[in-house]
């Protein structure tokens, strides 16, 4: 306990070192109250409901440090890099962005200076709410890295654009990267994010994303969570729609970083919307991931659909926590929501809650949760056709994970995904 | 090639085989006929390996070797193919990698290579067409949105590609139409030779009208009570099972 009150004093001395030299009447402004959030809530605990499953704690105990020595972060081509992928590939390290970037229809910026640009004011941390986010307050109130993508009005962007975040856990070190994406009317873009860490000490990243996606437009975002043990990651990702908008999400979380809490929270405000998310856990180890979803329909004739996946091994556990809103104007709602779970371990533990608040009348909603384990009749049919236990199982775990798989939209990031799903199911296996 | 002595088997401590004794040998097709729950598909399940089942009792021996202690996947690997009642719907496994696959394991078990992507394709078209199976496969997952009879095709089908020395058809003509019996019917015909068997579980005589048996048994009760040539199962049809039932005619043939 004292040692994580030790990580909030350093954050208390750190914001006010900072804000002290803030000369941005508005970011000021917004930091104080996202900080203020942070000082009223603390670090969460599993007392409150959305953290009930999961206890951060432990994880909180290291002497992290803050703002870590200059960089020292050497390039490696490869690092991250996804076998036949053709991207316009970004890099952050530690979530700095220290080169240019020349995409067509899509301005990039660092954070840092784009910050100072009062149109953004309409939307950094417009949408989230600090008081029941800590997570999320904290790095509004202290993020210092991190990128604007903004996609032109109309530009339909032809290539991916993946984004490597490297970080340099050389020493213990606790980062919160900041990255705000602006889909402009009418623009088309894929973003990918995945990771590579280098160094063995603790590492926490704490990231806001928050993607506001205009009339029109279509983003489809990628998070490949692919991190060794000594990573811990905290998302929380903010999505506003505005109407005729689509958003698809794919979130896909491999055996390896210590502790994954994904918040992922879509404000649907605007009528014609669509949005898709899918999400794949695969654990392993004594891993822990949390994915947290809210999708919130505040107009009508709006439509979401969501899927997600978790397949658990040894003592890992999962939560799956999917939050619907259907508020009084979203009137023909169409929302959908499955988590289905396998347990291929006796240890591994599996938290579900499906949840559903609808206040119109008028809408089609449907959600629900299964948690089993191998179907042995499944099992039986291929054993009877010649097939041995270990290739059954793999054929059975690829199968259960199809429907999300299948959904990726980019052939490089699925043979990826699929060859890392066989690659971590042959590795437990061994 | 298949013997069978005294075979007992129980479901949850429920005796469901009281003692089957059956010799099968190359180039014989066998017809097992009986009334419902008389333990047709029990035995197909016990060869085949099915965990739910216990055998308390009896040998079983195949090509010489001891079936009862072989794994499912070695009872197939070894040749011994069940073709099921209810083939299951696998979502996500497509027919073409778990059949890709099965052949390999196969050929890994009797130590050959990993069969040629040319020659899997060739030996998947004509066998196709052998066993008059035109669905599309490639991109389709296992059985699902196959109709009944497209099920029941597919597991022609497989055995056609596998190749077998024993194949047990599990009440292959239940849920078929006239037309689809006749397809999956000619399948097995053209697939009969002097080096393979059958054993043809069926509720009717009908499918014995195109796949013409050696020897029809009628099991009720878990027991072959009677035992005969293809003439038997007409009389079967005729008078129904219920004389079959009437106090132990023990003088099975």
């Amino acid at each position: 306990m004292t040692t994580t009150t030790s990580l909030y004093d350093q954050f208390t001395e750190l914001y006010n070192k900072k804000e002290t030299l803030n000369r941005n009447e508005w970011l000021h402004n917004l930091r104080r109250e996202a900080f203020e959030a942070f000082t009223v809530q603390g670090f969460p605990t599993t007392r409150q409901e959305e953290w009930r499953f999961t206890n951060i704690a432990p994880f909180l105990k290291e002497a992290y440090t803050l703002e870590p020595a200059a960089a020292s972060l050497h390039e490696n081509k490869n690092a991250g890099s996804i076998p036949g992928l053709d991207a316009y590939e970004i890099v952050l390290k530690n979530g700095l962005l220290n080169v240019d970037v020349d995409i067509p229809g899509i301005r990039i910026t660092p954070i840092r200076t784009g910050i100072q640009d009062p149109a953004l004011q309409q939307y950094l941390g417009k949408h989230i709410a600090f008081r029941n986010n800590s997570f999320a307050s904290l790095n509004t109130a202290l993020f210092e890295n991190g990128i604007i993508i903004e996609i032109a009005k109309n530009a339909v962007v032809d290539k991916p654009v993946h984004i490597t975040h490297v970080y340099n856990a050389e020493e213990p070190f606790f980062s919160q990267p900041r990255i705000l994406m602006i889909a402009n009317r009418h623009s088309r873009a894929e973003i990918i994010e995945s990771v590579f860490i280098k160094g063995r000490q603790s590492l926490f990243v704490n990231t806001v994303t928050e993607c506001y996606i205009a009339e029109n437009a279509r983003l489809d975002q990628y998070h490949l969570q692919t991190a060794p043990g000594n990573a811990h990651f905290v998302n929380f990702t903010q999505v506003v729609q505005k109407g005729d908008s689509l958003y698809n999400n794919f979130t896909y979380t491999l055996p390896g970083a210590a502790l994954v809490r994904n918040n992922l929270h879509l404000n649907l405000d605007g009528s014609n919307t669509e949005s898709h998310l899918y999400g794949l856990y695969l654990t392993a180890g004594s891993q822990l991931v949390d994915n947290h979803t809210l999708v919130n329909h505040m107009k009508p004739h709006c439509l979401s659909n969501e899927l997600y996946k978790g397949v658990l091994m040894d003592q890992s556990r999962a939560v799956f926590n999917g939050k619907i809103f259907v508020q009084q104007d979203a009137q023909k709602t169409n929302a959908f929501q499955q988590n289905n779970n396998m347990l291929l371990s006796d240890k591994a533990v599996v938290d579900s809650k499906p949840q559903l608040e609808i206040f119109a009348d008028d809408v089609k909603c449907s959600h629900g949760s299964t948690v089993g384990s191998f179907n042995n009749e499944a099992l039986f049919y291929l054993k009877a056709r010649g097939i041995g236990e270990v290739a059954a199982r793999n054929l059975l775990v690829n199968a259960f994970a199809f429907d999300v798989t299948n959904k990726i939209q980019i052939p490089a990031v699925r043979e990826y995904v699929e060859k890392l799903i066989a690659h971590k199911m042959a590795e437990a296996y061994d | 090639m298949l013997s069978i002595k005294n075979l007992q088997a129980k479901v949850e401590d429920k005796l469901i085989l009281k003692g089957i004794d059956l010799q099968v040998n190359a180039g014989e097709v066998h017809a097992i006929m009986g009334p419902n729950g008389s333990g047709k598909s029990s035995l197909a399940s016990v060869l085949a390996g099915r965990e739910s089942y216990e055998v308390t009792c009896g040998d079983v021996t195949f090509d010489g070797k001891n079936l009862l202690d072989l794994s499912p996947e070695d009872r197939a690997r070894e040749g011994l193919f069940l073709a099921f009642q209810y083939p299951i719907e696998i979502p996500g496994v497509s027919n073409i990698n778990f059949l890709r696959t099965a052949l390999n394991e196969i050929r890994a078990y009797h130590n050959e290579p990993p069969i040629e992507a040319k020659e899997f394709l060739r030996l998947t078209r004509e066998k196709q067409k052998l066993v008059e199976f035109d669905a599309k496969l490639t991109n389709r997952s296992l059985n699902e949105g196959f109709s009944g009879g497209e099920k029941k095709r597919n597991e022609i089908f497989q055995l056609a590609m596998l190749n077998p020395k024993l194949s047990i058809l599990d009440e292959t003509d239940s849920g078929l139409d006239i037309d689809a019996l006749r397809i999956v019917s000619n399948g097995v015909n053209k697939l009969r030779s002097d080096k393979n068997a059958f054993i043809v579980i069926t509720h009717y005589q009908r499918l014995l009208d195109y796949i013409v048996p050696d020897f029809v048994h009628v099991l009720y009760d878990g027991k072959i009570v009677k035992s005969g040539t293809k003439e038997l199962a007409l009389e079967l049809e005729e008078r129904g099972y219920d004389w079959i039932k009437e106090p132990v005619t023990s003088e099975s043939v």
